[in-house]
């Protein structure tokens, strides 16, 4: 039975890539999508529920496997889902409207985002790091033309370098997992790329060979999840794909790449001790928040103002994942859940604030909570919630990140880390909360002024509002209970810190 | 197969395999840089040759059918198709870095992988890990040439000289990484060539170039 649920987030996604293939985008299948995100979701609870009852379950010749942390990766992925696709009929409707899309690039839309679940999915479910490394690529590929979809010479400057960059970021985790396979080859006990057996098996590995291959993995699979220095290809990105799918790549798609560098880190951990993934990723984590502040500060674009502060939110989780002690595995859990359902009301937000205005400088968006009330109140939320401001799970998994940081006593290194961190947090927040008040309070412009700048109508789509308020209750609920959630976390973090 | 047959093949191969990364660095017209990466993947395609004889193993002959074909065979073919659709624009007219000195960075590089990867050869010595040096220069040298050259379809070659470096690497240290994974990078490598070839001639279309200096309009 758990085999079916399992098998559910790679089979919806795909039947729904074929429906739109096969009959394209029209009223009838217009939520499609959605439904299909709501059929992961479901079935991703049933299969936590199962693994937090009954352990870890393998599937289909053991290609595939399911244990807390894959369980709560597919939560992640079906909960941000749902929220994007909720929003995407609205969003496609007013772009067509709009004359920047036809029903044809809604249909190429609808097929390539559908792919885009499917793999994610699979990243998380596969049993092998090969197999992971596989799918991650495949989510590059079927997104490239998602970034690149509005065909104006930023949208496709934003492709290229997204393909190029990942592509390449990427082939040295394929690199690292070769060597990781060769170590392990060498070593005795079963050989090849299974995580479970790499895990199990870590201690045997050849050292000098399994730093070279970790490296190279955390830096490859670094620079899918956004981390310096190699995240060049993100803000550019993120700021020109479509609203719906910007959302589900800054939501889902940098932490199922930072999946990866935890399981990683696992076998890193038991074969090299604690110290070398810590040191590795303590560096990145310092450099992106260093880079997301700098480049905050000044920043014009809100678009690209969300893409830094993505680039921070992962610095954070990598610097969770460098503490590694069990608070601190649990928080960043629980902080890749609340970033992505944050992240995606406010580039929902985003979306609908760059159809109602026209453009995506943060100076020439004035007065928004004029105009549009609740848009102005959800993204002012969402940013809120971003900055970490109680209710909103992000308090909670911040605080614990930093609790756990400053309690497991790492020596100056960590402890001064952890000190520029919080600092670093603290610039951010101040600079997100004067761009946005800016955005949304003051006078609105005079409707004469810009060329055309309304395009969609005032009224906010009740889906979309939907979505942006589903998206913020559920980030508030978690912040003052994670209820249900809180055995699949402690599983998931007694999973991640591997065999003791 | 005797044993100095088989290490003079395997060394001849990977011989191949680094001459055709250097050629690329040194010769700028887009077509004969094309041509060179087909000769790459004949290189490689003999490397697999080599091994499969010597361990006897159909599966691998198999797949060494099966990267002649993909990287000797279809990669170039599209190479070349975007090729023809971009007009008079041949050759790789400034790369950042000259050829002279591009050169002399393969030399360091050389040098800088060999130091790189005593531990992978230290680990199982013999003839076929002491290839690996050779595998991890031409991944060297396929970065140093995505980063320094500035036509599109330059740097889709700097992109697959890295894989058939990683591909040599993968072969010398294990015979490949299982034949699903191996199916799947050959495949998303097949389709990211398809998307950047597509990619190459929207470019065209909106830019009217495939200079890469004509990325400008993101930045901060």
């Amino acid at each position: 039975m758990t085999t079916l649920f399992l098998l559910a987030p790679l089979a919806v996604p795909a039947l729904g890539a074929l429906i739109y293939a096969v009959l394209g985008w029209r009223p009838a299948t217009a939520w499609v999508s959605a439904a299909s995100a709501a059929l992961m979701l479901a079935s991703a609870i049933t299969v936590a529920v199962s693994v937090v009852g009954s352990g870890p379950h393998t599937a289909v010749g053991g290609l595939l496997r399911v244990d807390a942390v894959s369980a709560f990766m597919l939560i992640v992925i079906g909960a941000v889902a749902l929220l994007a696709t909720t929003a995407t009929p609205a969003y496609l409707t007013a772009e067509i409207a709009a004359g920047r899309a036809t029903a044809r690039t809604a249909r190429w839309h609808s097929v390539l985002v559908q792919l885009f679940l499917a793999a994610m999915a699979l990243a998380v479910l596969a049993a092998n790091l090969g197999v992971v490394w596989v799918a991650i690529e495949a989510t590059t590929i079927v997104t490239a033309f998602l970034v690149g979809q509005r065909r104006t010479r930023a949208a496709v400057e934003a492709a290229w370098k997204y393909v190029v960059i990942c592509s390449a970021g990427i082939a040295l985790a394929l690199l690292g997992a070769i060597l990781l396979n060769y170590a392990s080859q060498q070593a005795p006990g079963t050989g090849g790329l299974d995580l479970a057996a790499l895990a199990a098996n870590a201690h045997h590995l050849d050292p000098a060979v399994t730093r070279i291959a970790v490296a190279l993995l955390i830096l490859g699979f670094g620079t899918k999840a956004g981390l310096a220095p190699l995240h060049a290809w993100l803000p550019d990105a993120h700021s020109q794909a479509p609203a719906p799918v910007s959302a589900l790549m800054s939501g889902v798609l940098l932490s199922v790449a930072f999946y990866a560098i935890l399981r990683v880190k696992v076998i890193a951990d038991a074969a090299l001790g604690p110290e070398f993934a810590r040191t590795v990723l303590i560096v990145m984590a310092i450099a992106s928040l260093l880079l997301a502040a700098t480049l905050l500060v000044a920043q014009r674009d809100y678009k690209r103002m969300l893409a830094y502060s993505s680039i921070e939110h992962l610095g954070l989780v990598a610097l969770g994942a460098a503490i590694g002690s069990p608070l601190a595995l649990a928080a960043i859990l629980l902080h890749i859940l609340g970033h992505g359902l944050a992240k995606a009301v406010l580039f929902l937000g985003a979306g609908r604030i760059l159809q109602a205005t026209g453009t995506s400088r943060i100076d020439k968006v004035r007065g928004l909570a004029a105009g549009h009330p609740v848009l102005a109140g959800s993204v002012g939320l969402g940013v809120l919630a971003l900055l970490g401001l109680p209710p909103f799970s992000l308090f909670a998994s911040e605080l614990g990140i930093a609790r756990a940081g400053f309690a497991a006593g790492l020596g100056w290194v960590t402890t001064t880390a952890m000190v520029l961190a919080v600092v670093l947090v603290l610039v951010i927040a101040a600079a997100l909360v004067g761009h946005t008040s800016r955005m949304l309070l003051g006078t609105p412009p005079e409707p004469t002024e810009g060329p055309g700048a309304a395009i969609a109508p005032r009224r906010l789509p009740a889906s979309t509002a939907l979505a942006l308020g589903a998206g913020l209750a559920v980030c508030a609920v978690l912040g003052i209970t994670a209820g249900p959630l809180s055995s699949l976390l402690h599983a998931a973090a007694d999973t991640l810190l591997g065999p003791q | 197969m005797s044993e100095t047959l088989f290490v003079q093949l395997l060394d001849l191969a990977c011989g191949a395999l680094l001459l055709t990364a250097v050629l690329v660095l040194w010769r700028r017209e887009l077509a004969v840089i094309i041509r060179v990466f087909a000769l790459q993947g004949v290189a490689l395609a003999a490397l697999v040759a080599v091994l499969a004889a010597r361990e006897g193993s159909g599966e691998l002959w198999a797949v060494a059918a099966g990267v002649l074909a993909l990287r000797a065979g279809m990669l170039p073919y599209l190479l070349r198709r975007a090729l023809a659709s971009a007009g008079e624009t041949q050759r790789e007219t400034r790369p950042v870095v000259n050829v002279a000195s591009s050169l002399l960075a393969a030399a360091v590089l050389t040098l800088l992988a060999y130091a790189a990867s005593r531990p992978l050869v230290e680990l199982a010595p013999s003839p076929v890990t002491a290839a690996i040096p050779v595998g991890v220069t031409v991944v060297l040298i396929g970065f140093f040439v995505l980063v320094t050259r500035r036509r599109a379809l330059s740097q889709l070659v700097g992109f697959l000289l890295m894989d058939n470096g990683i591909t040599a690497i993968g072969f010398l240290t294990t015979s490949g990484v299982g034949l699903i994974v191996e199916l799947g990078v050959s495949l998303d490598v097949l389709l990211a060539v398809l998307v950047l070839q597509i990619l190459t001639t929207r470019m065209r279309e909106t830019f009217g170039d495939t200079d890469l200096d004509e990325l400008r309009e993101l930045h901060d």
